[in-house]
């Protein structure tokens, strides 16, 4: 079966920086695809490169099985990109704002308003269609600008950092309602540093960090691999604990106040730490997709 | 023709317009009033107050009164102001603070079409405040001659020339502060000396060959001729230099947008 998406190599240098390099990954029908990394990681340039706005220094790109510059404007008709800014008309109404959009794509007068019913329904504003853009709170917001990324009834949707900024309780709602249309059988691509979120949503992910890829794969099987099912945290170790580790040929990350131990038989070890040392500072919990983005893109402040 | 020279653009430039359009229907009962009420203030304060000082002059000819004289500059600056303000301060405000032109880069249009749209967008506005003041200046009983419904015609053209203007400036400017110096140091002196508010033949020589080289002064004469129904051969050059004009600015606005915007 022909990908969606097949990136192949992508490089963009912006005069002496290099923002994305040799990224590559295809993304099959059906499929969440996540891009993963801190701020800075070239994730938001990728997938500018995936809807043309960005050009590519070099690299190939396919969607849908065409190369994307010659036939960019047949298949910007088949994507949805929901921006990481909420750039709606703010002098318009929800449903302004979404027949401004329809117009775009060329979708008739009728048939918009009927997609549009259906999208605002989905979205749960359907109450709120003559309300003004600056009426809205920031969760209303970001749902008006996901159900105008879907007015072309996509054949893929890209999604840059789709939940920033939003309340548990938004962010809650916004995955149920995308992972309501993966199960319709919508590909989707987004961007994220909420590990919760890729976790949920996302079937394959890629890590990237300063334009460069570091792993990919399905999220259970990431975890396998970088840190184990269980991560011991251990809280102000004594010097007495970390020689008791390290002569058991134990390998940990030093936090300075805090230990983190991956890749081993941590139940074993937290009982005999409990036991010998009655250290009540050790914490056995489940190996987390966070475990491995900090393990992979270190724990050093982005700006 | 165009065709050729502008590959890119396809007619889609037209939602772009339309989308301006939308937002304007909803605000248009504040829009619509100034083109209206201008003439008004400056017909009282220009025509009725330095009336009673100025006299009638001649122009090309022909004895002209004052107020006769500066409808005409009223229309041509109400063209300019309009379609240069519309690319400039608000153009600059879709694309930088509400992020309107990269919402629309996610859709099957192009930047060339956006910022085409725009242009086209700010000629309609020239056009809408021209016919609007045509109304006005109509009410106070002031329309000498009927060659005054060209006017909005050449709002089309000037709107256009003075939108691919205000755009090239708008894909140059760092900040939207930065248009004070465009205003100041292009458009007000323009305002005032483009043969609109006293002939150009009182200015010294060498002023009138800069006024010349400025697209206001152009459109001014053709309004002029428009409104008073004088016609000489020299308004061809006018209509020329104007179309010119915006066959530089324009790819320029295109160009220079390209560059800023796509990175």
């Amino acid at each position: 079966m022909t990908p969606i998406v097949e990136a192949k190599n992508l490089k963009k240098t912006f005069g002496a920086f290099t923002a994305v390099e040799d990224v590559s990954f295809h993304i099959v029908k059906g499929e969440c695809f996540g891009l993963l990394g801190p701020n800075g990681a070239g994730k938001t340039t990728t997938i500018r490169m995936l809807y043309g706005y960005t050009p590519l220094t070099s690299g190939a790109l396919k969607l849908f099985g065409e190369d994307l510059e010659p036939n960019l404007r047949k298949l910007k008709y088949r994507i949805g990109v929901c921006q990481q800014e909420n750039n709606l008309d703010p002098d318009l109404t929800v449903l302004e704002n979404l027949q401004v959009f329809a117009r775009y794509f060329d979708i008739p007068k009728s048939e918009a308003r009927t997609r549009i019913d259906r999208l605002l329904e989905f979205f749960a504003l359907n109450n709120r269609s003559k309300a003004l853009f600056t009426d809205l709170s920031g969760g209303m917001r970001r749902r008006l600008v996901l159900a105008r990324s879907l007015i072309n009834n996509p054949d893929l949707l890209i999604l840059d950092e789709p939940t920033s900024a939003l309340d548990p309780q938004t962010r809650q709602q916004v995955w149920s309602r995308l992972l309501e249309l993966k199960k319709e059988g919508l590909t989707i691509l987004l961007t994220t540093h909420y590990m919760e979120e890729a976790y949920r949503l996302c079937d394959r992910l890629l890590i990237m960090d300063q334009g460069k890829v570091l792993v990919e794969g399905k999220p259970g099987e990431l975890i396998d691999r970088y840190v184990g099912r269980e991560v011991l945290e251990i809280d102000s170790p004594d010097q007495k604990l970390r020689d008791f580790l390290i002569s058991q040929g134990y390998m940990f990350d030093d936090l300075g106040t805090r230990l983190m131990i991956y890749n081993h038989n941590c139940r074993e070890l937290f009982d005999a730490i409990e036991k010998v040392f009655d250290h009540k500072n050790c914490m056995l919990r489940m190996g987390t997709l966070e475990d491995v983005f900090l393990k992979l893109t270190g724990r050093d402040l982005r700006e | 023709m165009i065709k050729a020279l502008f590959p890119k653009i396809s007619r889609r430039f037209l939602r772009v317009w339309q989308r301006n359009l939308t937002v304007y229907k909803k605000t248009w009962k504040v829009s619509f009033l100034p083109p209206l009420m201008e003439p008004f203030l400056f017909i009282v304060a220009f025509g009725i107050g330095l009336s009673a000082i100025v006299e009638d002059l001649t122009y090309r000819g022909i004895k002209v009164s004052y107020i006769d004289f500066i409808i005409p500059a009223l229309l041509g600056t109400t063209i300019m102001y309009n379609a240069f303000f519309e690319t400039s301060f608000a153009s600059f405000v879709r694309m930088r603070y509400q992020k309107t032109f990269d919402a629309m880069m996610a859709t099957p249009l192009n930047l060339e079409e956006i910022i085409t749209g725009e242009i086209a967008w700010s000629a309609t506005k020239s056009f809408i405040a021209a016919t609007l003041m045509i109304v006005g200046v109509g009410i106070l009983g002031l329309i000498d001659n009927l060659s005054i419904l060209l006017v909005p015609l050449l709002a089309l053209l000037g709107g256009f020339a003075f939108g691919a203007t205000g755009m090239f400036f708008t894909s140059i400017v760092p900040n939207i502060e930065t248009f004070n110096l465009p205003m100041f140091l292009f458009i007000t002196p323009m305002f005032l000396f483009s043969g609109t508010f006293f002939p150009l033949e009182t200015l010294p020589q060498w002023a009138q060959g800069i006024a010349l080289a400025l697209p206001l002064t152009h459109l001014v004469r053709l309004t002029r001729a428009a409104t008073l129904g004088i016609y000489h051969l020299s308004l061809l050059g006018s209509l020329a230099y104007l179309l010119l004009y915006s066959l530089f600015f324009y790819p320029l606005a295109l160009k220079k947008m390209q560059k800023r915007l796509i990175k």
